[in-house]
């Protein structure tokens, strides 16, 4: 269980993770503390584990940085659910280990800031507790869905180590 | 079916006979490059549990984004990177005294017809000018790739970008690339393959090639790309590091979107704060006071782009409000732009000549603004913070536009100067 933080669309990494710390080496925590600081400055502060991102459309466009994703996912994010992503980003996401879920504008409105809601990775299944409905959404397969399982690549790559 | 030129290079490095949009193929790329953020990929590769990397011939490493490096813990990144690439072998390692990834990896004959190169970088799309299939990638990814050598790629649909006529005065690659992303948008074209073909785009120069793919990522595209011909071959000739095939678009290939311009209607353009697709005629900037001017980056940082200044500002002084930065975007670029006395011309303008490297694309390093300042700059970005301040404006030119602007103290239209 967790509330619905809603942003717009084309929300661009520079405002999920600011350049300027891009080339330092940072704690997950630190990280966290700076996540979308130039959008929303209450968010870094508010956010709690099992929260949720719900956004319009090109989420996450313009620089590579994976900080973008990775500090959302160190101050506690479940999910980002978006209309659309941009591309580098939604790799980062499943590299990081971060469900990325798109789903139709039409059921990305039915959301509010602040609902509550609770995300089925497994069963791809999103409750919305506040307004009292739920979404499907195809759950992912295969190799993504060992990555996400892993918590990101790195660790899926370590855990097929260990197996050799 | 016809296959596009990315579909074809995808279907050979896959070693298929043919690929479909929506397929996913697993390549193993010809050059894996990353950048002062190989600091970070390091540490990832090693939590892997894998020793060695996969195969030290194919990562390319440049460090070109905090260099020199401004603080201890930049400097501690930079030699961490030093003493991976000696332990592992990597031999395509190019330090600080090089420039910027983007403009090494066509200078040091990396970007090859037909190469599949992934780059830790949303601009690893530049490539695709020398028609490579290049798309920007994470960190873990890269590492990743360091681990196991391969990438999975999903095939992507094509666009077809075409240019007719000739480019007026005044009016450059670059506002052709702001010109088309305004129009297509800035998600226009997310996860897609865009061709530029046409005939405005067979006279462009190797460089301005490079600013159109460079700024596909600006439209979300996964790859930017224009088919190679006696241009890439002649800029290849002594640089190439590998063997290149050039491919083709086939006549009956299927595009899923087509867009085509006349570029000689085009005007000079202006990409307004805070988003690269906020697109309008110059006459809409003209006389906006600036601050700053930004003239470099991967995008406009080659010689002909120092060159046009330098032909705007010969024996004239910049206006003494504005600070004036130029980066060339490599050593190659700055030496040569030494000797045919552009920096001179620049410096005697009252412009900075800085060393070659990102700058302040990206508000990491050196030439940061004040609060309620503008920059115009000829980088490919102006997101809101973009250069470390998030109360400063950033608008986007030309290096023509930027020289006139420089000279007057607000946004100018270069026409009436060059």
């Amino acid at each position: 269980m967790g509330r619905v933080w809603k942003y717009g669309n084309d929300v661009n990494t520079d405002v999920i993770f600011p350049g300027k710390y891009t080339y330092k080496i940072m704690s997950d925590e630190e990280m966290a503390s700076h996540a979308l600081e130039d959008l929303d400055p209450n968010f870094a502060k508010e956010v709690k584990q099992g929260d949720v991102i719900v956004a319009g459309k090109n989420w996450g466009y313009g620089s590579s940085r994976e900080q973008a994703v990775k500090c959302l996912k160190a101050a506690g994010i479940k999910a980002i659910i978006a209309e659309s992503f941009a591309r580098i980003y939604y790799r980062n996401c499943i590299n990081l280990g971060l469900p990325a879920i798109t789903l139709k504008r039409e059921d990305i409105e039915k959301f509010d800031d602040g609902d509550e809601v609770d995300v089925d990775i497994e069963k791809g299944v999103i409750v919305n507790k506040s307004k009292g409905f739920e979404i499907h959404f195809p759950p992912f397969e295969g190799y993504v869905m060992d990555i996400i399982r892993a918590g990101g690549i790195i660790e899926y790559i370590r855990m097929q180590q260990g197996k050799e | 079916m016809g296959m596009t030129l990315t579909e074809k290079i995808l279907a050979r490095a896959s070693e298929k006979k043919e690929v479909e949009p929506g397929e996913i193929v697993t390549v193993e790329p010809t050059w894996v490059m990353s950048h002062d953020n190989s600091a970070a990929i390091l540490l990832k590769f090693k939590k892997t549990g894998m020793k060695k990397v996969w195969n030290p011939k194919k990562i390319v490493i440049i460090l070109d984004h905090t260099v020199p490096a401004p603080t201890a813990e930049y400097a501690n990144n930079h030699t961490s990177i030093r003493e991976f690439v000696k332990e592992q072998g990597i031999e395509n390692f190019w330090d600080i005294n090089t420039g910027i990834c983007h403009q090494v990896m066509a200078e040091k004959g990396y970007d090859l017809p037909s190469a599949v190169i992934v780059g830790a970088d949303s601009h690893t799309t530049t490539p695709g000018a020398f028609g490579a299939f290049a798309a920007g990638i994470g960190r873990s990814e890269v590492a990743a790739i360091w681990a196991t050598g391969k990438i999975w790629l999903r095939v992507p649909e094509s666009y077809e970008i075409i240019v007719n006529g000739e480019m007026p005065k005044g009016v450059f690659a670059k506002d052709l690339a702001l010109h088309i992303i305004g129009d297509v948008t800035a998600s226009g074209a997310v996860y897609k393959a865009v061709e530029f073909k046409g005939e405005t785009i067979r006279n462009m120069s190797i460089a301005s090639r490079m600013v159109l793919t460079n700024m596909s990522a600006e439209m979300g595209a996964k790859n930017g790309i224009v088919e190679a011909d006696k241009k890439t071959e002649e800029y290849l000739k002594n640089r190439a590091r590998a063997p290149y095939k050039i491919l083709h678009s086939d006549e009956d290939a299927e595009y899923e979107k087509k867009y085509e311009y006349d570029a000689s209607d085009l005007v000079p353009k202006i990409a307004f704060p805070h988003t690269v697709d906020n697109v309008h005629d110059i006459d809409k900037a003209e006389g906006i006071n600036i601050n700053q001017v930004f003239l470099g980056t991967c995008t406009n940082g080659r010689v002909e782009d120092l060159e046009v200044a330098a032909r705007i500002l010969k024996g004239k002084r910049i206006n003494p409000d504005v600070r004036m930065l130029v980066f060339p975007a490599s050593w190659e670029v700055w030496r040569e732009a030494d000797e045919k006395g552009i920096l001179k011309t620049l410096a005697e303008a009252g412009a900075v000549i800085m060393n070659p490297g990102c700058g302040p694309c990206l508000g990491a390093h050196e030439g940061a603004l004040a609060d309620g300042e503008k920059c115009l700059s000829t980088a490919n970005r102006n997101f809101k913070g973009r250069m470390g301040n998030p109360n400063a404006e950033i608008y986007l030119g030309s290096p023509a536009t930027a020289a006139a602007s420089a000279l007057k103290g607000y946004i100018s239209d270069p026409r009436e100067v060059l």
